[in-house]
């Protein structure tokens, strides 16, 4: 186990889901879904464009509320969890303004405030995990710019770098390598291989089966509801593929191989 | 008039002013409505609540006729308005399928219209015209009191929860996230913005309060990349416009609110031209280089 977190946390699930309902205005989008995740361990939640991926992590970061079922993290209520900063959110940013007036480092400061006192005032704890951050994204450099002044793969990082900052436990990661040029693909990937080491646990929605094979230990098969839940190399199987992508099993590898191989890696 | 102008020294033009109750007054108050005003516009600007700012301000009229009808502050009045119609824009909102734009300006002309005809049935001693355009030069002395204390009460709030507004403004998520009650931001933001709205309309009237809660956040937000820099920005042009408009109008006899409102918006076609980064004219010369 590792140091950096509160000695309550270990005994704990990392998520703890059990048989989440979500329904908008009467239309269901996701229904008992559950799923349990142990410290240490990249899960990839996979799943077809509107199978209910954003609607179970809007359930998991109190964005939503479950309409049944009740969801634990490190054992709290979601809000109790996000106000121990035991969870940290890295979205996919389309709705952030990124003309606005502040700079990387700014934006990694953010991921402190939950930590800090009332009027937010960064003391040398907070400016020492920022720096930590912004070196683990590779962006210490570029610090000072204004955030809109970055590129596509740069801005992933920044606010990558403001979840490392916050020093959570438990990373949900919204469609984390989408639109990232390949150097910034790299360097997330070997940093997820690293923060599993380091005890934390991770959460990644994917459409892109390269990655999880590549580095998820645990993949859940959504549509509506968890079809299969496991580790990957049981639960990657074609027959459930197809399940997943409702008959249409995507061919994420170009050429020869095919959604057959996942089983055999 | 003009003969007189130019027969005075610069010095004369700041100081015979000052020897005047009724303008050490007058500028004292503006100076402060503007720095007060000017900090929540970067607010506003940022977060694109120009239409609510305009709304708000326009739903507080009804609010102080009765007051002055009813022999109460008139700023209590427009607040508990000014807080009513932004309720209202989100209870219609939610309750309907009408979109947002469309229920703040339907609830803003009607809150506004109930103004005017509460107006012409009260008859008393309410100015239409003192509320609708402001009048600093003849502001009495209870309302210098009101204004300072709502004035310091906003400065006051607006120190205490800068960061998590201005997070709020950029990533409400990441603000949820974290565990910051944003629910709580949003009504705070919003009974800032009555507020300021109110002392607002003491300088330059219902009318223009909206141009005193955008405009300097709009100058100062082509002026930099930084937030901090940004409300200082927007804080020192808008008590400058305020002071500057408030001299304009007394040497020219020109109307103060319209003065006031007027300097603001040539300082920031200034700044729209000639910002050192994001000024057109900066364009221009990019491309000719080119």
């Amino acid at each position: 186990m590792n140091p950096i977190f509160k000695s309550h946390e270990k005994d704990f699930m990392r998520i703890e889901a059990d048989q989440v309902c979500v329904d908008y205005n009467g239309t269901v989008a996701l229904y008992d879904a559950s799923l349990n995740l142990k410290a240490g361990s990249i899960c990839g939640l996979v799943g077809m464009n509107g199978a209910g991926k954003s609607t179970f992590f809007k359930a998991l970061m109190g964005f939503v509320r479950p309409s049944r079922g009740k969801i634990r993290i490190n054992g709290l209520k979601v809000n109790q969890a996000q106000k121990e900063q035991s969870v940290a959110y890295v979205p996919q940013n389309e709705g952030i303004d990124y003309s606005f007036p502040v700079s990387v480092w700014d934006v990694v400061m953010m991921g402190r405030y939950g930590a800090m006192n009332i009027f937010r005032i960064p003391r040398e704890s907070d400016r020492r995990a920022v720096v930590h951050a912004l070196e683990r994204v590779d962006l210490l450099d570029l610090r000072e710019r204004p955030i809109g002044s970055l590129s596509g793969g740069q801005r992933k990082r920044a606010f990558l770098a403001r979840a490392i900052a916050q020093r959570a436990s438990v990373l949900l990661l919204d469609e984390p390598f989408s639109g990232v040029d390949v150097p910034t693909e790299k360097l997330m990937a070997e940093l997820f291989l690293q923060f599993r080491q380091e005890g934390h646990t991770i959460l990644i929605s994917t459409h892109d089966l390269n990655h999880v094979r590549d580095f998820c230990d645990f993949v859940v098969l959504i549509n509506k509801t968890v079809l299969a839940y496991g580790e990957t190399s049981e639960v990657f199987t074609s027959e459930n593929l197809n399940k997943t992508f409702g008959g249409i099993p995507p061919n994420p590898l170009s050429g020869p191989a095919s959604s057959k191989d996942f089983i055999n890696e | 008039m003009s003969e007189f102008l130019i027969s005075i020294t610069p010095i004369d033009w700041l100081l015979d002013p000052l020897t005047h109750d009724f303008m050490r007054r007058a500028l004292m108050v503006s100076a402060l409505v503007g720095g007060v005003c000017g900090l929540l516009s970067c607010y506003m600007t940022l977060k694109g609540w120009a239409l609510m700012g305009d709304a708000v301000s326009h739903a507080v009229m009804p609010g102080v006729v009765v007051a002055y009808a009813l022999g109460l502050p008139f700023s209590l009045g427009a607040f508990v308005f000014g807080v009513g119609s932004v309720a209202l824009i989100g209870f219609v909102k939610q309750k309907s399928r009408i979109k947002e734009d469309t229920v703040i300006g339907l609830v803003f002309t009607g809150f506004f219209a109930l103004g005017l005809v509460l107006v012409s049935k009260i008859k008393s001693n309410i100015d239409l015209m003192q509320i609708l355009f402001g009048s600093p030069l003849g502001i009495s002395r209870s309302d210098v009191n009101q204004t300072l204390i709502i004035s310091f009460i906003v400065i006051f709030i607006l120190l205490i929860f800068r960061k998590d507004l201005m997070l709020y403004c950029f990533d409400a998520k990441h603000a949820r996230s974290i565990g910051i009650n944003t629910g709580m931001l949003h009504y705070l933001l919003l009974t800032l913005l009555s507020l300021s709205a109110v002392v607002g309309l003491q300088t330059v009237g219902i009318i223009l309060v909206v141009a005193m809660l955008i405009t300097p956040g709009a100058t100062a937000y082509l002026l930099t990349d930084r937030f901090d820099k940004m409300t200082l920005l927007a804080v020192i042009s808008s008590s400058f416009s305020s002071i500057l408009g408030v001299y304009i109008s007394y040497w020219s006899d020109i109307e103060t609110g319209g003065s006031i409102v007027l300097v603001q918006t040539v300082i920031f076609l200034i700044a729209f031209l000639f910002a050192p980064r994001y000024g057109i004219l900066k364009n221009q010369t990019f491309i000719n280089n080119n």
